[in-house]
């Protein structure tokens, strides 16, 4: 075997972590099993309609731009990517008349611990990206579009850039597509190695050639973007869930989930679970539903925590997330965020002081180290944690973290800072007895390596 | 202090590198040729193992931009190899979703196997082994990344032992 043919073994074909039937009424992966990525296979499951209906290709009278964002204000539809912004709001602060040049960027850097999400939508359903990916096009009068590609996932930048080059030899990607005036230029492009260029004007620094280093807002990425022009970004996971949208109408999209919680979910789940994976469930369904269908908590285990959002959102302990319902709202008033919804469950086996250290250096290694509270604070929120995790923490640490965190938030151009900061006071919050152990018998109350 | 190391003399790319230079600045508006700086250097990478001072100025003349602007992307993002490392590059993830998974033991698994520690090349210059951060593939977990573009996925201790035969056999073979 050649290196290429030994690597191919170990490739993730998907079977485990998306193709397991787990999922409840998917609209973003349904039907896929891993070889159907591809053009035929995405028209034959109703692909490209939602463009042709659109751009009146249909044999339909077509859609204006401001219907195909009507609908998509009526959706509910939330920005997938962590924030939770309303989509259709965020598309009409677009100017519509700028004479010039306009953008609409793809964030698929997909970096956030625990999420992994966009990966499978890209590999195995990629076309549904680039339909939505037109229609936001069409919808806000922008010509030209980039994917950013989180660079630690090169396979799946292959494939969408072999999934581009199928769409525009079909007509629906290019000039005038399917003989309407509309023209659509989308381009893919990858990262190298940064959780920074996950936050949007990072990664417009980086598509522009650049350090990955946040910028100040204002001015909004709506009106100064991309090389200075007005420009769009939306999650992966939020342009895939266009097309199902504008078939199926916007209410239709909005009574899948509840009020104000659109449509469905693709969360991913990771840690001491039976079955690891992603799972596409309608806004709102319960936390024990979705742990039901990753397999429960490990080997029968007892849960211990979840981290509902991705390692940036603060960790609730079980008897607070399994009231919960896994949508914008709940985990919110439970005083965490969905984030981008990946969920890392812990069970009671883990150590909370050794969880916090590993997330800790992870925000050191990351900070850009533009802004002088996160550079420093980032390390001085590891540099504590990590002591009392030697053995050597001081009672007055626990105080000392909290401060630390409290200057770090809200100081910094980007939320990188804060996203170091909140899952330290989620941690003491809720597990203080367990880091006030630690100091006090300078071990922990688990013999965990996690 | 003024720097005393000469400027690098550009490297001169082959046809081969510089078409596929071309295919990403198409990418890009004719005035923004720079942003097409992460993925040669990528492809840089690829071809040669590692940036040198010499590919970041020839890359540099090709896209118009300073050669410091250059290297500050090659120092910024944590994938470009800014020395020769081993034929292949392992970047185990140890991440917490990857540490609640074996992660954690994948690394050190490969430590004793290969008998370095992470950070260091085998002597015969085949593996160099790194701690890594998130690659995005979570639900995989054990994880762990081959030469930047190839991702293996839940990686138990047999298949880390498969795939370091398998790496060793292939290289063998090249040779």
């Amino acid at each position: 075997m050649n290196v290429k043919q030994v690597l191919e073994q170990f490739q993730s074909r998907g079977i485990e972590t998306c193709f397991h039937g787990r999922h409840i009424s998917p609209q973003m992966v349904s039907g896929l099993d891993g070889s159907n990525w591809g053009l035929a296979d995405y028209e034959a499951r109703g692909g490209y309609a939602a463009l042709r209906q659109i751009l009146g290709r249909d044999g339909g009278a077509g859609m204006t731009p401001e219907a195909v964002i009507a609908h998509v204000k009526e959706s509910a539809l939330r920005g997938r990517g962590g924030a939770g912004f309303p989509t259709g709001l965020k598309w009409s602060f677009m100017p519509r008349q700028f004479p010039g040049q306009k953008y609409l960027v793809c964030n698929s850097d997909e970096g956030e611990p625990g999420t992994c999400k966009d990966r499978e939508l890209l590999m195995h359903n990629p076309h549904l990206v680039i339909e939505g990916m037109a229609i936001a096009a069409y919808a806000m009068g922008t010509s030209v579009g980039y994917n950013y590609i989180h660079g630690e996932i090169f396979q799946v930048y292959e494939r969408f850039e072999a999934a581009l080059d199928q769409a525009r030899a079909a007509g629906y990607l290019g000039e005038r597509i399917l003989g309407t005036d509309f023209s659509f230029q989308l381009h893919a492009h990858h990262g190298f190695g940064a959780y920074i260029c996950g936050e949007e004007t990072a990664l417009l620094e980086s598509l522009e050639g650049k350090k990955g280093q946040p910028r100040f807002k204002p001015p909004f990425p709506a009106s100064f973007g991309l090389y200075g022009k007005p420009t769009t970004i939306n999650n992966t996971e939020t342009f895939a869930a266009v097309p199902w949208l504008i078939r199926n109408g916007g209410k239709a999209y909005l009574d899948c989930g509840r009020p104000n919680n659109g449509g469905t979910k693709i969360f991913s789940v990771s840690g001491d679970v039976e079955r690891p994976g992603n799972y596409e469930v309608p806004m709102c369904t319960t936390f024990c539903t979705l742990l039901e269908l990753a397999g429960g908590v490990r080997k029968g285990r007892k849960l211990k925590a979840v981290i509902p959002g991705g390692s940036s959102s603060p960790a609730l302990p079980a008897d607070l997330i399994l009231s919960c319902t896994m949508d914008y709202d709940s985990i919110s008033k439970a005083g965490s965020m969905l984030g981008s919804g990946a969920v890392i469950v812990l069970d009671d086996s883990r150590c909370m002081v050794k969880a916090l250290k590993r997330l800790s250096y992870f925000y050191m290694h990351e900070s850009c180290g533009q802004c002088t509270p996160c550079r420093e604070g980032t390390g001085w929120l590891w540099r504590i944690v990590d002591r009392i995790e030697r053995g050597q923490g001081r009672p007055e640490d626990l105080a000392l973290l909290d401060n630390v965190a409290e200057n770090i938030m809200g100081r910094t151009i980007c939320a990188l800072g804060d996203a170091a900061a909140m899952p330290v006071r989620g941690m003491i919050k809720h597990f203080r007895h367990e880091f006030e152990h630690y100091i006090e018998h300078k071990t922990g109350m688990v013999s965990a390596s996690v | 202090m003024r720097d005393e190391t000469p400027p690098a003399k550009p490297m001169a790319f082959g046809e081969p590198t510089l078409a596929r230079f071309a295919r990403e600045v198409a990418k890009y508006p004719s005035d923004q040729k720079q942003s097409a700086v992460m993925a040669c250097l990528s492809i840089v990478q690829q071809e040669q193992g590692w940036l040198s001072p010499e590919a970041e100025q020839g890359v540099a003349d090709i896209l118009g931009m300073p050669v410091m602007a250059v290297h500050e992307v090659t120092t910024f993002y944590n994938m470009y190899n800014q020395q020769p490392l081993g034929r292949f590059k392992l970047n185990v993830c140890t991440n917490l979703p990857c540490a609640l998974r074996d992660g954690e033991q994948a690394l050190q698994h490969l430590e004793r196997r290969l008998g370095i520690q992470k950070g260091q090349t085998t002597e015969d210059g085949l593996f160099t082994l790194q701690q890594s951060e998130c690659l995005g593939a979570c639900a995989d977990s054990p994880v762990l990344l081959v030469n930047d573009r190839h991702m293996c996925s839940f990686m138990s201790s047999d298949k880390l032992d498969q795939l370091i035969d398998g790496l060793r056999a292939a290289a063998k073979e090249e040779a």
